[in-house]
């Protein structure tokens, strides 16, 4: 087959790792501290496509919708081999708050078609199999409908040949394999590959790449939010079962407790 | 609350990071117990800005103070195994930098430090993958290392638990300081409160939030130093080992690479200052990493990458940035730690604004103070207390801090100036000496004309050489030398506003200020005296004159750049009866200085009174009316003429200043600045100066400025300065005359700044038996016999006059010639003229 077109769908996430802060209404996050980073399944759908443009020749597309300061996923995209970015927004976006899957499969959707209209359909759209913050596992589901293509989530290995994709995911028994037609969609996690950090040249070229900037239509989706709460904290309670050689019989009992002997 | 929280402890020590551990570990060795350590974040690492240090130390420093703790700490460390040295190597794009790495062989020469002059051939042969065709050259130091700081805290910690003396306790978070009558009494923590004798705030970027539970200020502010690390890179995989190349330092883009095992830490001095406040710090549980390990602002770093990878391109463009922080670090308004007793709260220490490099040397300062009154290495730069309250709050440290970020790696001359926070004290005739064109130094925060404009016709009058080298020649002008004969040929008036004035009253006074002085101040109401107040090693703590006023009431004078730290050691020696009274009264007075051979006739036109040398002798003091307003006059000089200083009300200065000027017309009166006065006047008379000669490694003894007899009361050092007097001096403060000052490489006349080393004829620096090295401590033209000047510590042996020897500046030598051994003056010996 020829040359290769994806499209990768990003959103820029609070980076994972860190405790969210609230603001004082329960509203929205406290973003002072926090770092932005590309939801990870997303960091690996990326590494996906550069690998399989390098692999079959093409080029990788990255398209978000997200708040100004978005812009920094999308260069980051681009400083690891992405070739170009697409960026959709709303005057109505602020950084860390969110639309809901609905509204912004739509956005993303009536950005794809005149992207494709204009410079051919895009063999492989992927997204991350969900956000790390918002977790609505629907985004692509939606796109694809919209788009009537085939979409597989959950997907761990990819593999391109003769028109169509092979896509591989984990299941309790062993793993799933699906073929599909190009183009298609699908939706990945964390652990397809492990994904590259930025060189220096990747990085300053990044700076020069052109960002088109689209507005999207602000139709409200299904799903309106009333307040944020924090998960209660997890306590961790340590107990001491002695020291030294004096431990060693509570080991014994805890090790035949917890049915390992 | 656990049982085995503490309730009490003699000392708690807030912060387990370098600085905190090396507190601890030098505290127990010092012999203290029930010590109690803590910190909000777990160990080793409780998420300081320890944890992220790139952990390397460039030893040389032109700074004295501050290359005597590097060198220490780097022992330190060196001594629990913790240093692997690799070397390091500055290099310049630029001849500018060039010029100072010959200034950093000064430097090096002085503190002993192996270093040369290396070409970029090299330096290729020391680090292969380096682009050297933009290189001009380098600065190589071998014995630049890189050290474990958190094995060396963690080591610290160990040693003060071995002697029973340390408990510490990890996650544990600071919620109030108690205070009681002035001094310190209990933190309270999350886990209770502790009662303590001492408390020790060494917990770097959060320091200022702990000192303002106490109500006081640790004027530092947290501060992004952004740093990436890049890799992998093959060529230092293949080396197997954590340093397999020297530290390069590209001086002239701010910036490092410093190889981490398999791949290259990049850092960064040349990005926008960017400041937090300790309260914006996010907790640990808001941090991904660290709480001063904040998300990269990756577009400050970006030109920073550019000059990286135009420097090391065959490694740097195709490793991939793996890790990349804004690292929080801390930053002082004028570049230097925090140390010492907190001025406010008794028995409250700062141990803050340290950096790795530093570190176990200023933890030991600050045990040696806590334990002895006062630390071997003398602490002038970084005691805590040399701050004016101007200094120390949030907005001062800022703009300072943003003035001096990216001259972290700059070339700073020892005389610039500060371009922020410029008029904030000011005369109230400043528009006058505006008008004169004074060009302004900043002295105390006040502005004091260094020379003035108006007076360049006198450069060509009196035929004064300029410096032909720019170097020399920067923050100076030759109108200063004019100034100077000019003063001596007529008489010149000197804006002296920014002298510090304290009044001390009560019934105690007399035994009070006879506790701190070494001479005796129960002299005649009217007469004054100038005395050196020691330490308890006997170093000189301050130096400085007094006038008695009254039966109970004398004038200390002291000068801009010591005033804060004279006034915590004046009011912490306050006796707690309250018989003695202590005022700062520098605000209600500016004093102008008159001095010179007509001195007498301009006085004498501005009042009545009889100044004639019988009716107003040398050394004292007498109130007179000038028109209708009463002023202080004090025969005194700095400079070595007949004069006085003028002491005026503020409100009054503007119109005395105007008197004066008018009363000096028909003798010519010249205005007169800090360059003279603080300078040529000064070193032409043999004055030493506080912080310049005098600090507390040296004494009265070895300064020339012992009297004849000792006074029977106690004070304060006496029993060293007795034992002082018995001793053959280690060294004896000379100056000395520059012979030649042609440059043997180019043929320019070059004339010192001071701090350059002195050598022996065949190239060796010199060395007491003390273990101090002969340096300049001041350098500057005697204009009156058109001679340049030196002064400096020489041992006994060098101490004669006529004994030849060399200064070492800018990497080159110049014969120089012991003029003066003691404090004799160099013009006018019989002061002659001062008292006439």
């Amino acid at each position: 087959m020829g040359e290769l077109r994806i499209l990768v769908c990003v959103k820029r996430v609070p980076a994972p790792g860190a405790r969210i802060t609230l603001t004082a209404d329960h509203q929205g996050i406290d973003t002072k501290n926090l770092g932005f980073a590309t939801s990870p399944h997303e960091e690996c759908a990326v590494e996906g496509a550069i690998r399989l443009v390098e692999e079959h020749g093409g080029s990788t597309t990255v398209l978000t919708l997200g708040a100004v300061e978005a812009d920094e996923q999308l260069r980051y995209a681009v400083s690891v081999g992405v070739n170009a970015a697409v960026h959709v927004t709303h005057s109505a976006l602020v950084d860390g708050a969110d639309w809901d899957a609905q509204a912004t499969a739509r956005a993303l959707a009536a950005a794809i078609s005149p992207l494709e209209a204009s410079d051919g359909v895009f063999d492989l759209i992927l997204f991350g199999n969900e956000s790390a913050d918002s977790g609505g596992f629907q985004v692509g589901v939606r796109v694809a409908r919209a788009l009537g293509r085939a979409i597989v989530n959950g997907v761990k290995g990819i593999t391109v040949s003769d028109a169509m994709v092979s896509a591989q995911r984990e299941s309790s028994d062993g793993y799933e394999v699906y073929q599909l037609g190009l183009p298609a969609v699908l939706g990945v996690k964390e652990g397809l590959n492990l994904p590259r950090y930025p060189t220096l040249p990747g990085r300053l070229k990044s700076k020069k790449v052109v960002v088109p900037l689209l507005t999207a239509d602000s139709v409200p989706g299904g799903l309106t939010t009333l307040s944020f709460d924090n998960a209660a904290e997890v306590i961790v309670q340590t107990t001491m079962l002695g020291t030294g050689p004096d431990a060693a019989p509570a080991i014994v009992d805890l090790i035949e407790e917890l049915g390992l002997l | 609350m656990s049982s085995d929280f503490p309730t009490s402890a003699k000392v708690v020590v807030i912060g387990a990071g370098i600085v905190g551990n090396s507190v601890v570990g030098h505290l127990a060795e010092l012999g203290w117990r029930d010590i109690v350590q803590i910190d909000k974040g777990p160990l080793p690492n409780p998420g300081g800005s320890t944890g992220h240090a790139s952990n390397f130390i460039f030893p040389v420093d032109h700074n004295r103070e501050m290359a005597m703790l590097n060198l220490d700490s780097q022992r330190q460390y060196k001594e629990m195994g913790v240093n692997t040295e690799c070397g390091g190597i500055e290099v310049a794009r630029t001849p500018e930098r060039l010029e100072e790495f010959r200034r950093r062989m000064v430097s090096a020469k002085n503190w002993g430090i192996d270093a040369r002059l290396v070409t970029p051939a090299e330096i290729k042969e020391m680090v292969p993958f380096i682009n050297s065709d933009i290189l001009l050259g380098g600065f190589y130091t071998p014995s630049v290392s890189v050290v474990d700081s958190l094995r060396a805290g963690t080591i610290f910690r160990e040693r003060a638990q071995a002697l029973g003396a340390l408990q510490t306790f990890a996650n544990v978070e600071v919620e109030d300081m108690i205070v009681e009558n002035g001094a310190i009494k209990a933190v309270v923590t999350d886990r209770g409160r502790i009662d303590a004798e001492y408390v020790v705030v060494a917990c770097g970027v959060w320091s200022p939030r702990i000192a303002a539970m106490a109500g006081v200020e640790i004027p530092l502010t947290p501060a992004v130093h952004q740093m990436i690390d890049v890799g992998p890179i093959p060529v230092l995989e293949a080396t197997n080992t954590e340093l397999g190349f020297p530290i390069i330092r590209d001086m002239d883009t701010f910036c490092y690479e410093r190889q981490s095992s398999g791949s290259m830490e990049v850092g960064s001095y040349a990005h926008r200052p960017i400041f937090m406040t300790a309260d914006e710090i996010p907790s640990i549980k808001e941090s991904r990493l660290s709480p001063t390990e904040l998300p990269i602002t990756m577009e400050d770093f970006d030109p920073q990458l550019e000059q990286a990878l135009e420097l090391m391109p065959d490694i740097l463009s195709t490793a991939e940035i793996k890790y990349a922080i804004n690292g929080l670090l801390s930053l002082t308004p004028d570049g230097f730690p925090l140390i010492g007793e907190i001025p406010g709260v008794d028995n409250l220490w700062s141990c803050a604004a340290i950096w790795i490099k530093e570190g176990p040397g200023a933890a030991k300062m600050l045990a040696e103070w806590m334990t002895h009154g006062q630390p071997e290495i003398d602490p002038h730069h970084s005691d805590i207390a040399r701050f004016y309250p101007y200094a120390r709050n949030d907005h001062h440290v800022r703009e300072r801090c943003a003035e001096h970020f990216n001259k972290t790696y700059g070339i700073v001359h020892p005389r610039e100036q500060w371009a922020s926070e410029r008029n904030i004290r000011t005369a109230p005739y400043k528009d006058r000496t505006d008008a004169l064109g004074a060009v302004y130094f900043q002295a105390g925060g006040w502005e004091r004309p260094h020379w003035y404009e108006s007076n360049a016709p006198l450069v060509a009058k009196y035929g004064v050489e300029d410096r032909p080298h720019e170097w020399d020649a920067r923050w100076w002008s030759p109108i200063i030398n004019a100034e100077h004969i000019a003063m001596k040929d007529t008489v010149g008036m000197v804006d002296l506003a920014p002298f510090v004035v304290y009044d001390i009253t009560g019934p105690g006074t007399m035994a009070y200020l006879q506790s701190l002085a070494v001479n005796n101040v129960d002299v005649a109401v009217g007469r004054s005296v100038y005395t050196p107040l020691l330490d308890v090693n006997g170093g000189f703590r301050s130096d400085l004159t007094m006038m008695r006023l009254g039966t109970d009431f004398y004038r200390v004078i002291t000068g801009a750049f010591d005033g804060p730290r004279d006034a915590f050691w004046f009011r912490k020696h306050l006796p707690a009866d309250g018989s003695v009274r202590f005022e700062d009264k520098t605000s209600s007075f500016a004093t102008i200085g008159l001095w010179g051979p007509k001195a007498r006739a301009v006085m004498a036109k501005l009042t009545t009174s009889d100044v004639s040398n019988e009716s107003f002798p040398y050394g004292t003091t007498q109130e007179v009316l000038f028109g209708s307003l009463l002023v202080r006059l004090f025969r005194i000089s700095y400079v070595g003429e007949l004069g006085w200083e003028i002491y005026v009300p503020m409100e009054n200065a503007r119109a005395v200043w105007d008197m004066i000027a008018e009363a000096g017309k028909p003798s010519g009166i010249v205005p007169v600045g800090g360059g003279v006065y603080g300078t040529t006047g000064r070193l032409e008379k043999g004055y030493r100066l506080m912080g310049a000669e005098l600090d507390g490694e040296y004494t009265p003894v070895e300064a020339g400025l012992a009297r004849a007899k000792v006074k029977s009361a106690d004070f304060v050092g006496k029993v060293a300065y007795l034992k002082a007097r018995e001793a053959v001096p280690a060294a004896i403060l000379c100056t000395l005359a520059v012979q030649d000052h042609v440059s043997a490489r180019d043929g320019i006349k070059r004339y010192m700044t001071g701090g350059e080393t002195i050598l022996t004829l065949d190239g060796n620096r010199i060395v007491d038996a003390k273990g101090r090295v002969s340096t300049v401590t001041t350098a500057g033209a005697g204009p009156s016999q058109r001679n340049f000047l030196l002064m400096a510590y020489l041992p006994p042996q060098h101490a004669v006059v006529g004994n030849d020897l060399l200064v070492h500046y800018m990497d080159e030598t110049y014969p120089v010639q012991v003029v003066v051994a003691g404090s004799t003056p160099v013009f006018d010996p019989t002061d002659a003229r001062m008292k006439a």
